[in-house]
């Protein structure tokens, strides 16, 4: 049997029994475990390049609560290649006006103004079940145009062999277990992945002496769409930071850091949270609004990683390799981030394009940016809980002066929202030979800009692509049996010209099926693109 | 010459983060001390008597 260990939302992938279950071990390219965000985005995009891919999960949807919240831009243009943004966008919330308050002050207002010339705005408020299920819905609408995507529910995982060049999986279903085989096992199985405690994998970093009451209220009331984020909040109870969210569905996502030595029973009981949510709801209107409680949780939290996401045949991806604090939502955005980067390599391997030595960038590339994730989130929990007498007195110094000034104000740290990292000085970019805006250097995720009629990133799809600007190619460009598509911009945008070019005339990208940029010149030259191709692949001789 | 009070310092968090490591394993009177000891040096890099009362004022 498989054990029921908590409640769904929605239910996108009921079981079914299926032929394999009753045959001798069938072998598969890519086998997915987990079907949240990340496995389900790496699921779309493999399928949507043509590669067999099937995903077990030992649930049959998406779990209970609102759990990751906030989708970055990166992300939204991630799942708009994959045909999964509209709905997430029209159904998420956007918002521009946030408050901080320090203890009875408010330090300052800010308003996120929107930067003109792309088509996702910085970020949505959308509750993970609906992010989940909009990617089911994509995965149903590729399988109707043939994409070979699996996903099988209530298969739970329950042994692992590691062979010669493959893995075997012992699966346990309500009617019992069989045994599957996979040439790449994809572990996007969460924080507790499952699967790096079966390979006995070690999970390594700082845990943060911390616990976070969220609660998910429904609320009706006339309430302004604002983020509002507490220093010491003055109303009782509260801990030492409180946060006001909005999510879609007339829901408020509210958080209490409570400290570390809490009784987590008492701190559950429905009447103590509504105490605090009265408080913290009453400070600034003077009124309880009438609200019910949805969802409520209590977590502490931890930033830490594997030291490897690769282990042979074994890929890590999302929490399963990396856990942050979840102040600058960069948790499920970097998941997804995993999975793009992972989606077009493992497809060029599996297609016997690219040695199976590229999967290891994989590893080493995200590893890096899970680094860069740990350190950001690293220093705005160092800040929301400052660990001793000087670091609060510089914190308290920093929020007194940025009422006042506004020097003090980008030193105000509630969380510092995600964006894609940047692979500076890894082996497979280069070279930079255009000069151009640092924001398109080699190794960055592409921005977006209006081109033609629409935007950027639409010509830029999921696979090679040579992007020219101001010029017209004049010879098509093949190289280790890629063809490159090409997007040719004649006459380019303000901002595209602002974001990509510069001060030059014109020039030439080559951009990685994920949409960072591998290199680019001044000039057409189907020599050099012919090389960086090779190179991006791991085939630079 | 006004003293600035609008943001200059690029990568501020990497900014404050060295801040506090450089105060890291210092009891409260070294911290400070230490405090006191930048401060100064500060002023003395910039020199300009104006500007360090704006900053004074700025402070308050």
């Amino acid at each position: 049997m498989v054990a029921v260990r908590y409640q769904t939302t929605f239910k996108l992938y009921p079981y079914q029994q299926v032929s394999a279950q009753l045959q001798a071990p069938v072998r598969h390219p890519v086998v997915i475990v987990g079907g949240g965000p990340i496995g389900l985005a790496l699921a779309l995009d493999l399928g949507l390049k043509g590669t067999p891919v099937l995903v077990l999960d030992d649930h049959e949807g998406a779990g209970l609560g609102s759990k990751a919240i906030c989708f970055a831009k990166r992300t939204l243009d991630i799942a708009h290649r994959l045909g999964a943004a509209q709905p997430m966008v029209d159904k998420g919330v956007v918002w521009n006006v946030g408050r901080v308050f320090h203890a009875n002050s408010e330090v300052f207002e800010f308003n996120l103004l929107p930067e003109d010339g792309h088509r996702h705005p910085a970020f949505i408020n959308l509750q993970q079940p609906y992010f989940e299920r909009y990617l089911v819905e994509a995965i149903e609408r590729a399988r109707t145009n043939g994409a070979p995507i699996e996903i099988r529910g209530a298969n739970q995982v329950t042994a692992i062999d590691p062979q010669d060049g493959f893995t075997t999986l012992e699966v346990d279903t309500p009617d019992g277990p069989y045994k599957i085989e996979a040439d790449y096992l994809i572990a996007c199985d969460g924080a507790r992945s499952p699967l790096r405690d079966m390979l006995g994998l070690t999970f390594d970093g700082r845990v943060f002496e911390d616990n976070f009451l969220i609660a998910d209220v429904h609320m009706k009331a006339d309430f302004p769409t604002e983020r509002w984020f507490w220093f010491d909040p003055p109303f009782e109870g509260a801990g030492q930071s409180a946060l006001l969210h909005k999510q879609p569905d007339d829901i408020w996502r509210i958080d209490f850091q409570l400290g570390w030595d809490i009784d987590r029973k008492a701190e559950l009981d429905p009447d103590r949270i509504r105490a605090r949510v009265d408080a913290m709801l009453s400070s600034q209107t003077g009124t309880v609004p009438e609200y019910e409680l949805e969802w409520t949780s209590i977590y502490t939290f931890q930033c830490r990683r594997m030291q490897s996401f690769r282990h042979g045949n074994v890929i890590f991806a999302g929490d399963s390799a990396h856990q942050v604090s979840p102040f600058g939502a960069r948790g499920a955005n970097s998941g997804v981030q995993d999975a793009e980067n992972l989606g077009w390599k493992l497809d060029l391997v599996l297609k016997g394009l690219a040695d199976d030595s590229l999967l290891d960038s994989y590893a080493t590339e995200r590893e890096f940016g899970a680094d860069e994730n740990i350190l950001n989130s690293t220093r705005a929990t160092d800040f929301l809980t400052p660990k001793t007498e000087t670091s609060r007195l510089f914190r308290d110094a920093v929020l007194t002066l940025a009422e006042r000034h506004t020097f003090a104000r980008p030193l105000v740290n509630s969380g510092r929202l995600s964006v894609p990292c940047t692979y500076d000085g890894f082996p497979h970019f280069g070279p930079d030979e255009l000069q151009g805006p640092a924001v398109t250097r080699p190794g960055a995720a592409c921005v977006d800009a209006p081109a033609e009629d629409g935007f950027l990133l639409d010509h830029l799809g999921g696979s090679f692509t040579i992007l020219a600007l101001g010029l017209a190619p004049s010879a098509p460009v093949s190289a280790h049996g890629i063809d490159p598509v090409v997007a040719c911009i004649p006459s380019p945008s303000d901002e595209l010209t602002r974001r990509y070019l510069g001060d030059a005339k014109q020039g030439v990208y080559l951009i990685r099926p994920d949409q960072h940029v591998v290199a680019r010149w001044p000039d057409f030259d189907p020599d050099a693109i012919a090389r960086a191709i090779g190179r991006a692949i791991g085939k630079d001789s | 010459m006004p003293v600035t009070l609008t943001p200059n310092i690029p990568d501020q968090d990497g900014f404050y983060d060295e801040l506090l490591r450089a105060h890291e394993g210092l009891s409260k009177e070294q911290s400070d001390a230490f405090n006191a000891r930048l401060i100064l040096v500060l002023c003395n890099h910039i020199g300009d008597r104006d500007v360090i009362r704006a900053a004074l004022a700025a402070a308050k």
